[in-house]
This record gives C-alpha cells, sequence and structure tokens, in this order.
C-alpha cells in the first residue's frame, strides 16, 4: 500500500497542493479525475522527486520513503521512444541500463511482446509502427522497469478513440497479469470508469479529493451496463459540479 | 515541378556565357579576369603543377578539422556533463571568437614556421568553436521528457550521455561539422598566403604577383571542388550515422 499525507507545494507563494492525502492500495487500480490544470502532472513530478515537495509524507508498505523513485515506474501521454532504437531495444532499455543480463532481458521482452501483440515488429524503428503500437511498446517498456507500482499520466489520451479502447484492456493486465498497483490520471470518466477500483474526484487548486467512488463491478466491464451507465451519469455530474456548471 | 533539378545548372550556364561573352567580345584583357573557358583550360592543363599543392592543402584541411573535432568534442562533453566548466569557459571561448582569426596567423607562422603545423592549426582555430557549440546545443536541445526518464531509468551521466544525448545532438553536430568543412578550407589558405611553400593559397600569391590571372583562378576552382568534395562527404557521413532518420522521413 502507498501512503501519501499532508503533501503540500506551493509555486511562487500558490499552494497547488495543501495537505493532499491519498492511498493507492496493493494491486489495486486507483484513478483520480479532475478539471485541466488541477496539479495532476504536479503531483507526479513530486511523488517521483522530479519536484521537491514543501512537506508530506510518503510511505510504502509502512516504511516511509523520500520519493518513489525507486520504486515505481511511469508512463506518460507521450511514448517516448528514442527514434534511433528498434522496438525491442527502447522496450530492454529499462533493464539494460540497470545491467540485467542481455539473455534475461531478451526472453523478458519476447513475452512482453507476445502478450501486447507486438510480435514480428521488434526489428521495427518507432516512426515505422502506429501509434497505438508506439504506446503498447512504450507500456512494455514501463513493465521492464520491473517496479511494484506503475503511475500512468494521462497515457492514452494522444490515441484516437478506437486505439484508445484496445490500449485500455492493455493497461488492465498490469493488473490482473502483472500484479502492480496502479495509479492514474485521465480526462476520460468512461476510462476511469472502465479500469479504477477507486475512482476520485479531484477539486481545482489547492488539490484535493472531493469524491471517492468504490467500483466494484468485476473487470471486464461493459460499457453498455445500465450499471455502468449510472456510474458515469454520477461521476459526470460531480464532475460538472466541480467545473461550476 | 518535375525539372527544378536544372535550374541550378542552368543559372551558372547562363552566368558563366555572360562572363565568356564579356570578356571575348568586351574587351576585357585576360589578365585582368580571364573567360571561363581560359580558366578551365589552365586548371586542366596545369594539373601537374597543381596536384601536389592541392595535396598538401588538403591535408592542411583534413588534420585541421580533424585537430577541431579531437578539441571540440571532449570539451563539448564536459561542458555539457559540467555546467560549471560550461560557465567558467563560455565567457573566453566566447571572447576567443572575437579576435579576428586571420590577424593571427602572422603570429602562428613566427611559432610555428612555414610548414604544416601553422596551417592545420589556423584551420582548427577557426572552425572548433562552431563545432562545439552546436554539438553543446545539440545536447542542450534535447527534450526534457527524455531527460526525466532517463533519470528515472537509473541512468548514469555517461550512460545517458551515450544512449540519450549524443544521439540526439548527432544532427546538430554535423549540421556544424559542415560549416566547418567549408570554413576550414579559408583558414588553410589565408595560411598559406602568410607563409609558406606548398599548396594551392601558396600557388595562388606567386601566380597573382605574375599577373597569370588564369592560375589564380584555376587554383580557386581546385580549392572549391576540394570544398564541395568535402562537404559532400560529411553528408554521406551525416547519412549513415543517421540512418534512423532517412528511414523516419521514409526513403
Amino acid at each position: 500500500m502507498l501512503l501519501i499525507q499532508d503533501l503540500t507545494k506551493r509555486f511562487n507563494g500558490q499552494p497547488v497542493m495543501d495537505g493532499f492525502e491519498l492511498t493507492v492500495p496493493t494491486n489495486g487500480f486507483t484513478v483520480l479525475i479532475g478539471p485541466s490544470g488541477c496539479g495532476k502532472s504536479t503531483l507526479f513530478d513530486l511523488l517521483m522527486g522530479i519536484v521537491p515537495m514543501d512537506r508530506g509524507r510518503l510511505a510504502w508498505q509502512g516504511e516511509d520513503i523520500p520519493d518513489l523513485r525507486a520504486l515505481a515506474a511511469y508512463m506518460q501521454q507521450r511514448d517516448l521512444l528514442l527514434p534511433w532504437l528498434s522496438l525491442q531495444k527502447n522496450a530492454a532499455l529499462p533493464a539494460e541500463l540497470a545491467g540485467t543480463s542481455s539473455a534475461l532481458i531478451a526472453a523478458s521482452v519476447q513475452d512482453l511482446f507476445r502478450i501486447l501483440k507486438l510480435e514480428g515488429f521488434e526489428a521495427y524503428l518507432p516512426a515505422k509502427v502506429s501509434g497505438g503500437m508506439r504506446q503498447r511498446c512504450a507500456l512494455a517498456r514501463t513493465l521492464m522497469f520491473a517496479r511494484d507500482l506503475v503511475l500512468l499520466d494521462e497515457p492514452l489520451s494522444a490515441l484516437d478513440a478506437i486505439t484508445r479502447r484496445q490500449l485500455q484492456a492493455y493497461l488492465l493486465l498490469l493488473q490482473t497479469e502483472f500484479n502492480k498497483s496502479i495509479l492514474m490520471v485521465t480526462h476520460d470518466v468512461e476510462e476511469a470508469l472502465l479500469l479504477a477500483d477507486d475512482l476520485l474526484v479531484l477539486t481545482a487548486p489547492p488539490m484535493r479529493i472531493c469524491e471517492r467512488f468504490r467500483l466494484k463491478a468485476p473487470k471486464p466491464r461493459n460499457m453498455a451496463h445500465p450499471s455502468f451507465l449510472e456510474m458515469k451519469a454520477r461521476v459526470l455530474a460531480r464532475l460538472e459540479e466541480e467545473a461550476g456548471l | 515541378m518535375t525539372k527544378t533539378y536544372l535550374i541550378a545548372p542552368a543559372l551558372l550556364m547562363t552566368v558563366l556565357g555572360i562572363w565568356e561573352a564579356a570578356c571575348r567580345m568586351g574587351g576585357i584583357p585576360a589578365f585582368i579576369l580571364p573567360p571561363p573557358t581560359r580558366i578551365l583550360m589552365a586548371a586542366v592543363s596545369q594539373a601537374p603543377l597543381l596536384l601536389p599543392h592541392a595535396a598538401t592543402t588538403l591535408v592542411e584541411i583534413v588534420a585541421g578539422i580533424g585537430l577541431a573535432l579531437v578539441v571540440a568534442i571532449p570539451l563539448a562533453v564536459v561542458m555539457h556533463i559540467r555546467p560549471a566548466v560550461e560557465r567558467a569557459l563560455a565567457p573566453f571561448l566566447i571572447a576567443s571568437q572575437a579576435i579576428p582569426v586571420f590577424a593571427l596567423a602572422p603570429l602562428l607562422v613566427v611559432w610555428l614556421g612555414y610548414g604544416l603545423a601553422s596551417k592545420v592549426l589556423m584551420a582548427a582555430v577557426i572552425i572548433f568553436f562552431p563545432i562545439t557549440i552546436s554539438l553543446l546545443e545539440g545536447f542542450k536541445s534535447c527534450d526534457r521528457d527524455y531527460r526525466i526518464l532517463f533519470d528515472l531509468m537509473g541512468a548514469g551521466s555517461l550512460q545517458a550521455l551515450r544512449r540519450l544525448y549524443w544521439p540526439w545532438a548527432l544532427p546538430y553536430f554535423f549540421a556544424g561539422l559542415k560549416v566547418g568543412v567549408s570554413v576550414a578550407t579559408i583558414g588553410a589558405v589565408i595560411g598559406e598566403w602568410v607563409g609558406a611553400q606548398q599548396g594551392l593559397g601558396y600557388v595562388m600569391i606567386q601566380a597573382n604577383a605574375r599577373l597569370k590571372v588564369d592560375l589564380v583562378f584555376a587554383a580557386i576552382l581546385w580549392l572549391s571542388l576540394m570544398g564541395v568534395g568535402l562537404w559532400a562527404l560529411v553528408g554521406i557521413v551525416a547519412k549513415r550515422c543517421l540512418w534512423w532518420q532517412n528511414i523516419q522521413n521514409g526513403s
């Protein structure tokens, strides 16, 4: 379990976060949703130690830690694949830099490419494959970090609607197949409802959780199911309220 | 659109044609401005004379580029990895560019003699700066999110340099090198003008003094061809090193 307590950050005196609290259960899929500019990306920068926090406490499995650098893998909206490396080499990069043996790396990447349907494209350069494949490769690279926690910062928002649906199924594998604990930020209510165990609605800065939805329905979920539609209406209503509509 | 590649040669032929006509019919004496055909004939017929001198100048240029690279690449790398070094050296590097380098040529000849060394150094001094700066700018242009990615992957600064910054900066480096290659020719020739016993610059000074203007032009023609050749060579090397860009652009 990841525990975030009293997280506080000011930029030029303006509080972006003031005493922010959050728990991410082990092997849980926690999703944050909120108005744009509410400070979600700052949250990830703080968690990863990219930007120092003013105040706050982080604990993983009961142990205090300064940041999640050594614990979490981080995936963004941009695939950030190196254009001069093949898909295979891009995915292998974290393990390679960590000094893992190349035989071991090759086997893990091969496994991941089979699961993520990238088989046969190992030698392709990123520029030669579709956006969906690039993002799947970025997902493979995220898994090659071999970390328990995965932070997803709007990982699918650059993709078209159909590709997005496909990728959502792959994101679910993070939880079901790879037993990760996941913290994701998204703007897409349906995406959040498809994937989340805990769906947390955020307020405008200073960022705070204003509502929490516990989603118990088994996954994969059906978007046409009445209970799904009802939940979607509730979440949308809460978001609109938060946006002052 | 289909024949745009013919525009440049056509333009060249037109200019040369006007030049030729002006010399032949306009009564410009050949010792002031020889017509292009005469320059071409001189360039070909004087080849046995020009060849050893051209070889000397080429060696000076190539050695100058080599020396500049040996200084510029480590300098840019150190300034990139240790920003303090950049802050310490940047004022001096920029100030060094304010010195008219050609004014140094006579001094270099005094210090290093009439041989190759003074010309090699002259060429190197002129081009190491653009190469250093372009490489450093290339390192700096690296996207923040990629830097963070490498940081989170736990890459050390040498690993990040080799796997991220170096390939990222290569296009900038080659852009700088292309400029450098053209300018290195000037450096070598100026060095030869000031004091030399060999080289195309030496030939030009000697021929000029004897009003053999066609030979001066022939030497210039040879120099230009060498410059174009080196430039094309850098282009080929760049294309090979940046193979992934060619694939990206769909060729």
